[in-house]
């Protein structure tokens, strides 16, 4: 596993020096992350990496997970699709469960540590352990909490409101708390499989393995087969260009299989494809993040369509490569990407196509946004800007002032 | 003035939402007049430390978001034509953002009906700074040019723009050094430039240049 020094050729030696600094100033600070689920998700990625990145500073960070049965995961699932605006009826025995297996868990942890980070609902009930305590609790939401439901918001706020602070991933996610809210936006891990440098002779195999041409022209979108990331919409924008240029569309994405959604727009995908050659539909398996990262990797275009969006990484991700990206103005996309300036922002599958035809004529303007945007990449969404933020964070709950000299 | 060696000193920020948005010029207005000023600082200095490796001209997030997002051509160029560096207090920035909005609003009050499309909203911010040393100390004019050409662009930043703005002591830090080491002209020089208008490392240059003719 990488070591926090591994980054410095990446972001330099002044960042890591500077998180070292923290580090010191944090001393043996301990510091608590709870979550619900040891692997899979981007939550469990992130911490895998983080935790041992904070211990390697200085800092004793440990990581607890909740542990809840059926009933209580299909609770927290129809939560989450609240959070999202799909409405929900929840009944008092669900919130009764709900309670009932947070406090369960809540009666065999320890939190005796300094700041306590409670990340997205499925734990937020632990909060009511902390008046038995001195210590300082952040509530992490990793959703897109811009639209959520008056039932599940009523039931979160009142918790939300008994932690120190709160955490979104962008900005129009915050709103009117009694509360301070920080904004720390999630990160790519640059040394990961699914970001790190590959060699040509790699990426030209996995080309050729399904059969795409490197010769021509290649525009990908790599997500979910999910109608929110408008895969159809994708198809019928490279119809458009297709008159004019000879192209491929590559649609690459895992996680339908066991979704009855996902199949069905697979299925849906599929016929818009309507047999051309030119398209290619990959269905990938969940190990793929060596494949994806090639797939970026020898694109010309990358894009993101999406018509709803929490923060959308994979535009991280394209933009790490130095692709020139075309994306929805959606979630955290605009945080992503500068118009004209490190990508490009649309709203219709019309200006998706537009610029499509633009950046695969003009490769020195498409060269100059991929450019900017790795820089912006760089700067601002990589794991050690992600890291520096937890440990500022931690120590700002122990000081009042807006300028905080450590 | 007493020669005192220089610290270089850098910052981290923190952001924080102020749960705070608008959707209109009025709305805009009036979080203008409420918020702290440390979110007045946050939005008119983000631009520049996103942007640090590229061109100048940053605009403030007001004026960027007025032009773009309400259409309001006339106000957007108004907003981003405020010289931040006649200002030594945020009080009086803030002020002069009041002052040019409550003037258009009045103006053209009949017309500005306008509303950001849904999900392009203003939303309010603004920054906790932490201020660490780099470990570089300057005990002398010469010591000061070696450390500067090589300590990072957000030690420059905190120096020339954070000290002078946002804790308000009214000049930048390199200037006050200089001074107290009698190099009197060099700091004046520096005092006079407009940072808003270089990049970072632009800037770097430009005070190597000034501190190199002053020997």
């Amino acid at each position: 596993m990488a070591q926090v020094k591994d980054y410095t050729d990446i972001v330099g030696k002044s960042v890591i020096e500077e998180l070292f600094e923290i580090g010191k100033k944090a001393g043996s600070m301990k510091i608590q992350h709870v979550n619900s689920t040891a692997v899979g998700g981007g939550v469990a990625e992130i911490l895998t990496r983080l935790v041992p990145m904070m211990n390697e500073l200085g800092v004793q960070a440990r990581w607890d997970v909740i542990k809840g049965g059926e009933k209580f995961f299909a609770i927290t699932k129809k939560m989450h699709n609240a959070l999202h605006g799909v409405p929900e009826t929840f009944t008092d025995e669900d919130w009764a469960h709900f309670m009932e297996v947070d406090r369960d868990n809540a009666r065999s942890m320890n939190f005796e540590n300094e700041v306590v980070f409670i990340h997205d609902p499925q734990p937020i009930g632990l909060v009511e352990e902390r008046i038995h305590l001195n210590n300082k609790w952040i509530w992490r939401c990793h959703i897109d909490f811009s639209e959520p439901r008056e039932n599940v918001w009523l039931f979160l706020k009142d918790f939300i409101e008994r932690f120190d602070g709160a955490i979104f991933s962008a900005p129009a996610f915050s709103r009117r708390l009694n509360t301070r809210q920080f904004l720390i936006s999630p990160s790519i891990d640059p040394l990961s499989d699914k970001n790190r440098e590959l060699d040509d002779e790699y990426v030209r195999s996995v080309f050729d393995r399904f059969g795409i041409d490197r010769k021509r022209p290649v525009i990908t979108q790599i997500s979910r087969f999910d109608y929110l990331k408008d895969p159809v919409g994708v198809i019928k924008a490279y119809k458009m260009v297709k008159r004019y240029i000879d192209c491929q569309l590559v649609l690459a994405g895992g996680g339908a299989t066991d979704d009855p959604e996902g199949e069905k727009v697979l299925s849906e995908v599929r016929n818009a494809a309507d047999g051309d050659k030119d398209i290619f539909v990959l269905l990938l398996p969940p190990s793929s993040d060596l494949e994806i990262n090639a797939l970026q990797r020898g694109s010309s275009v990358v894009l993101q369509k999406s018509l709803r969006e929490g923060f959308g990484l994979t535009v991280a991700e394209a933009l790490w490569k130095g692709k020139p990206v075309i994306a929805s103005g959606v979630g955290g996309i605009p945080l992503q990407i500068k118009h004209k300036y490190s990508g490009i922002l649309t709203h219709s599958i019309e200006g998706t196509a537009y610029w499509m035809k633009q950046l695969v004529n003009e490769p020195v303007f498409a060269r100059e946004l991929g450019k900017n945007g790795r820089e912006h990449i760089r700067q601002s969404f990589l794991i050690t800007r992600h890291l520096r933020e937890y440990l500022l964070l931690s120590l700002s709950l122990y000081h009042d002032k807006d300028i905080v000299y450590l | 003035m007493e020669f005192t060696p220089f610290e270089f000193k850098s910052r981290l920020i923190l952001t924080e939402l102020l749960g705070r948005r608008a959707a209109t010029l009025p709305e805009l207005t009036d979080g203008i007049r409420s918020v702290p000023l440390s979110s007045i600082y946050h939005h008119t200095h983000r631009f520049l430390q996103q942007h640090h490796f590229l061109s100048p001209e940053p605009p403030n997030d007001f004026a960027y978001w007025v032009t773009n997002m309400l259409n309001e051509d006339v106000a957007g160029e108004m907003l981003a034509s405020i010289d931040v560096m006649q200002f030594v207090r945020l009080s009086d920035l803030r002020n002069r953002f009041l002052d040019l909005l409550e003037g258009y609003l009045k103006s053209v009050k009949h017309k500005v009906a306008g509303k950001c499309p849904e999900g392009e909203e203003f939303h309010f911010m603004s920054s906790r700074i932490f201020v660490i040393s780099t470990g570089h100390v300057a005990q002398s004019v010469e010591e000061f040019r070696e450390i500067l050409k090589s300590v990072s662009i957000h030690s420059i930043y905190f120096h020339m723009f954070e000290a002078r703005l946002r804790l308000e002591k009214g000049d930048n830090d390199f200037s006050i050094f200089l001074r107290s080491a009698g190099k009197e002209r060099a700091a004046e020089e520096i005092s006079r430039l407009d940072p808003y208008t270089f990049t970072l490392e632009g800037l770097r240059d430009r005070i190597l240049n000034i501190v190199e003719n002053s020997r």
